[in-house]
Formats: C-alpha cells, structure tokens, sequence
C-alpha cells in the first residue's frame, strides 16, 4: 500500500495585513497610525498525498496556492492545524527534512547571477554533502535529462529564460529530493522550454517516484502532469479529486460540428430532436451530453448523408477559469 | 564532522565569491584605490585635529594613529565581510530569495553571514596592520606574547560586536522590510569610533559605551595596545561581545518565527 507523505489536517494561516487609504493624506495616516487586520488567507484546509503523486494547485491569483506550498515546505508557519511531511513537522526544518524536499520557484533564482550554473551546483553539493565524485555524476545525469551541456559553463547572466530555468532545476535536484515544490516553473517560458521542462518532470517522477506538488497558471502544465488537482478558492479546498472527474463535473456536453452534403439534410437534421447550437448553411453545430455521445454519432451516420463531423473539447483554460473567479462554480 | 562540512562550504563560499567578483576587474581597482585614499584622507583628517593641541582627550597624535589603525583594521573586515552579506539580508527578504536560504541543511545565519567576501577590504586590513606596526615602532611598545593575546582577544571582541550590531539591525528587516537607512546610520556612527573616547563629553560617552558600544570597538584595543587599558575594560569587553553575540544569534531565530516570505 502507498504511503501518506504529506499530512494534512485543519491547516489555517492567517497573516497580519496593514491597508492604506489612497492619497496624501492616506500616507500620511498610514505612516503614523497603521491600521492593521489579521486575515485568514487559509481556511481549514485538510488534504494527504501519496508518495509518489503529482498534485496540481489550481487557483486564482491570491487563493493561496503559494502559501500552501510554502507551509509544506516550512517556509511559513501555520497558525493552526496539524502538517507532517515525510514524517516530519516541516516548520521545524529539521536537517534531515531538508534534505529530502526542493522548492523551485519560476519568478525567484538561486543561482549565482555572475557565474556559470555549475558552481552553483557544487556549492549545493557541499551544502547537501555530496562529496565531488557523486556532484559530478549527479550533475551528468541530470544535464543528460535535460539536455544542457554547454550552458553549465556560460555565466547565469548570459542564459535565456529556458536555460536559466533548467540550470535552476538542476541545482535544485542535486541532493535527489523525495519531494518537489514546484511554484509556477514554467512562468515566462516559450512553449517548447515549457514542454521540455514538463517532459523532464515526468520522467523525474517515473524514474525516481518523488512527490510532485505544483502550482501553474498554465492548464497543460497541469493538464499533462497531474492526475489529481486541489481546487484553492479564497483559502479553502473547492475541489480535491481526480482532474478527468473535475473536467467532466464541469462540462457535462460536448459540440458536435456535422458537415451535411446539402442543406437539405442540414434542415432534416435541425428537426430531428438534437439540441441545436447554430446552423449555417450546411454546416450545423449540435449540443450532446458527454455519455450519449456514441449513440448520438451512430444515429446521425446511419440516418443523414453527412461529409465530415468534428467533435469539439470546449478549451481547458475556459473551464478551469470558471473555476477560478466564479464563487458559483465551487464543487 | 559539521565543522568539517562548514569549512568546506565556506572554502566554496569564497571560491564564488572571489570568482564573481573577478569578473569585474575595474570595480577591484576603484576599490583599491578607494580604500588607500580613505586612509591617507583619515590620517590627514586627524593630523588637523592634533595641529593646535598636543593632547586630544588625553591622547597624543601618535598614539591617537593606533585608533586609527584600528579603525581601518575593523573598517577593512566591514567592507570585506559585513557590507557584501548583511546588506544582502535586506533583499533577501525584501525579495523572498531568503527562502532559498532556509530550506538549505545549513545554518542560516552561517549562509547570510559569510556568502559572499570583497577582496578590495582585505587591502585595508592589511593597510590597517602596517599602521599598526608603525604605530608599535613610534611609541615604542614592547612586543610580548600576553599583549599579542591580549590585542587579538579585543580586537576579536571588537569585531563579535559590530558584527552583532549590523546583523541585529539587519534581522529588523523581517518585521520592517527596509532598513538599509539604520545600517548606514551604524556605519556613520563607526567614524566615531575613529576618535578616542576620552575626547567626547561624559554624556556622550556614557551613549556610545552603553547604547550604541561603538566606543569599545577602537579605544579598548587601542588601550592594550599601549598598556593603559585595565583588566576589567578587558572583561567588560568580553562580556559585551558575548552578550551581543549570544542576543542576535537568539534574535535571528525569534524573528524566522514572523518570516512570511515575499509574494510570488
């Protein structure tokens, strides 16, 4: 059986938050006599992850995705509730805690601005006490993963986004962390550096079976790598389960484009029953629930003379969106 | 075993460090040049005040230079130590890159205090140890192991001190954001120590011995250097550097507690 590696139970933060009114004289009050309130940014959360996984953080700008992560990894102090990661109490950061989790976050480097990632690396590694030999076959391996060889060598200054990210991967996996956090890796990246970095990840997981807990603001990244998603609506869990289930909860009915032969049949089709979304020319768009999809293509092939159909997946962006800013959309 | 691995990380540390700063090899030599300008300017600065009187605060102009000397020592170990990392601390939290830091299997105040070195400091170090010997040749102080302790063990007590009053200040950053004004303030307040204690008013001196301990950085040491000092100044600065030592490792830790990250 699957082990729990992360623990969840009750988990609440809330942090002191000062406001300014805007103006002179705002500042001027702000500056003498701030007004300051504790908001409650997480809200009972309760949620376990099995080893091995890779959960994806869904949410609007400011839900709390970030401070999630940044609790499991003991970066943030809960203010209630209880957290074990890996067996440990991860705002404590134990050595060994350490040593057995990464964070890598998109818009925030480690690296060392003026020289090239490689000295990174081996700082890392004596950081982690990675002796120079295992650094050096560690370092192999990874950049073999993905695919930088040269760019280890050129100051970090000097590397487009990609390169930099990979480079900052690779520092963070120096130590083979069992656990990843990953905040918004593939910020700013063009799409192949993205589906570069995605490809890397997956094979890390199959290859390794580290936990993966990632937040993205882009669907494929999420879409291709994680199965499970945690929903995070103002500080509270809306939605925890499998993404397949989610994406079918909220699009209950798929477009059906039918291409006819003529407009005949175009008309003949319009008033057999289907639910119609639009009809031009001889082209007419059709609403179908998602489980009578199969008998509803055999009807309309076996009973119209039809040139070509096209069934249309609304797009994920749309879906997950309505998630993310509409309260009503909350499972 | 952890000091084998902090030894091997901080020979790393300068590694990096000296190799980033290598890649500009103008800014070395405007610091050079800086630092032995800055001296020559302080010593002429100096020579000005002793130009009318003999005595300043009960101090000659020779043995006044050992303050000096002193200054530019424990000026040379700001500017190669403290200035390129504690400064640091202020951006790392201003930009969130502290968390970096805290998820290493590291001491964290080890990290932030020691990362990075600018190598230009050292030549006032050095600067300040040839002033130093000129000084011991000028006043004619006899060399002897118990004063070598002696002026290590202050000069080291002077260092623990400022260290800990830069690094107290800077770890108000968790809660202030910015405090990059009460580090300059501390740096300005470092001239002072420039100048014999004895040459300020009582209250003064009561401030800057008790408040703001600058005055036990330069003039203790100094007062070993020329045999005037007593052993319980000796003590006192011990206990001093200690206690500060001890408050802002203690303080550093209390204010992780409130470390909530920047926003991403």
């Amino acid at each position: 059986m699957v082990q729990n590696i992360i623990d969840v139970k009750d988990l609440s933060k809330s942090f002191d938050i000062s406001s300014k009114e805007p103006g002179l004289k705002g500042t001027i009050k702000h500056f003498f006599r701030r007004q300051t309130k504790s908001l409650k940014v997480i809200k009972n959360i309760s949620f376990e992850i099995k080893e091995g996984e890779i959960v994806g953080f869904l949410g609007a700008n400011g839900a709390g995705k970030t401070t999630i992560l940044k609790i499991l990894c003991g970066l943030i102090y809960p203010s209630e509730g209880s957290i074990l990661v890996s067996g440990y109490q991860p705002y404590r950061r134990k050595e060994n805690f350490l040593k057995n989790i990464t964070l890598i976050m998109g818009q925030k480097q480690q690296l060392i601005w003026d020289l090239p990632p490689i000295e990174s690396f081996y700082l890392n590694a004596a950081i982690y006490d990675i002796d120079k030999i295992e650094a050096k076959r560690r370092i192999k391996k990874l950049s073999d993963m993905l695919e930088i060889d040269d760019e280890l060598f050129i100051p970090v200054r000097k590397l487009s986004l990609g390169q930099r990210m990979k480079s900052e991967l690779l520092a963070a996996l120096i130590h083979q962390p069992n656990i990843l956090f990953l905040d918004e890796p593939t910020l700013g990246l063009d799409i192949n550096a993205q589906r570069n970095l995605r490809k890397f990840l997956k094979k890390y997981n199959k290859e390794t079976n580290a936990t993966i807990c990632l937040t993205s603001h882009y669907m494929k990244d999420i879409t291709s790598l994680c199965k499970r998603v945690i929903c995070v609506h103002n500080g509270s869990i809306s939605y925890d389960g499998k993404l397949e289930l989610l994406l079918k909860k909220l699009t209950p009915v798929k477009e059906i484009l039918i291409v006819c032969r003529s407009e005949e049949d175009a008309v003949k089709l319009k008033n057999s029953g289907f639910t119609v979304k639009n009809k031009i020319n001889n082209e007419i768009t059709i609403k179908v629930e998602n489980n009578s999809i199969t008998s509803s293509l055999k009807t309309i092939l076996n009973n119209f003379d039809i040139e070509d159909l096209y069934i249309n997946e609304p797009p994920i962006d749309e879906i997950i969106g309505k998630i993310l800013i509409k309260k009503e959309y909350v499972i | 075993m952890k000091l084998r691995k902090y030894l091997i990380v901080y020979k790393k540390f300068l590694h990096t460090s000296l190799a980033s700063e290598l890649e500009y090899k103008t800014n070395i030599f405007v610091d050079l040049i800086t630092a032995i300008l800055s001296l020559i300017g302080s010593i002429f600065l100096l020579s000005i005040f002793f130009q009318n009187n003999v005595r300043i605060g009960g101090w000659e102009f020779e043995q006044a230079l050992i303050i000096q000397g002193i200054y530019t020592i424990l000026n040379g170990i700001t500017n190669t130590w403290f200035n390129p990392n504690l400064k640091e601390i202020v951006k790392h939290i201003r930009e969130g890159t502290l968390d970096f830091v805290l998820l290493k299997p590291i001491d964290s105040q080890f990290f932030i205090s020691f990362k990075n070195i600018t190598p230009s400091g050292l030549l006032e170090i050095m600067l300040g140890c040839c002033l130093l010997l000129y000084c011991i040749k000028i006043n004619q102080i006899n060399l002897n192991f118990i004063f070598l302790t002696l002026c290590l063990i202050t000069i080291i007590c002077s260092i623990c001190i400022l260290y800990s009053l830069w690094f107290f200040i800077s770890t108000t950053t968790i809660w202030f954001v910015k405090t990059w004004n009460a580090t300059e303030v501390l740096r300005s307040l470092l001239y002072i120590g420039r100048f014999p204690l004895n040459s300020f008013s009582f209250s003064l001196r009561i401030f800057f011995s008790v408040f703001i301990p600058i005055a036990f950085i330069t003039t203790i040491p100094s007062e070993v250097f020329l045999g005037l000092s007593q052993l319980w100044k000796i003590l006192l600065e011990v206990l001093v550097a200690i206690v500060f030592l001890f408050s802002s490792r203690k303080f550093w830790l209390f204010a992780l507690k409130f470390y909530s990250s920047a926003s991403s």
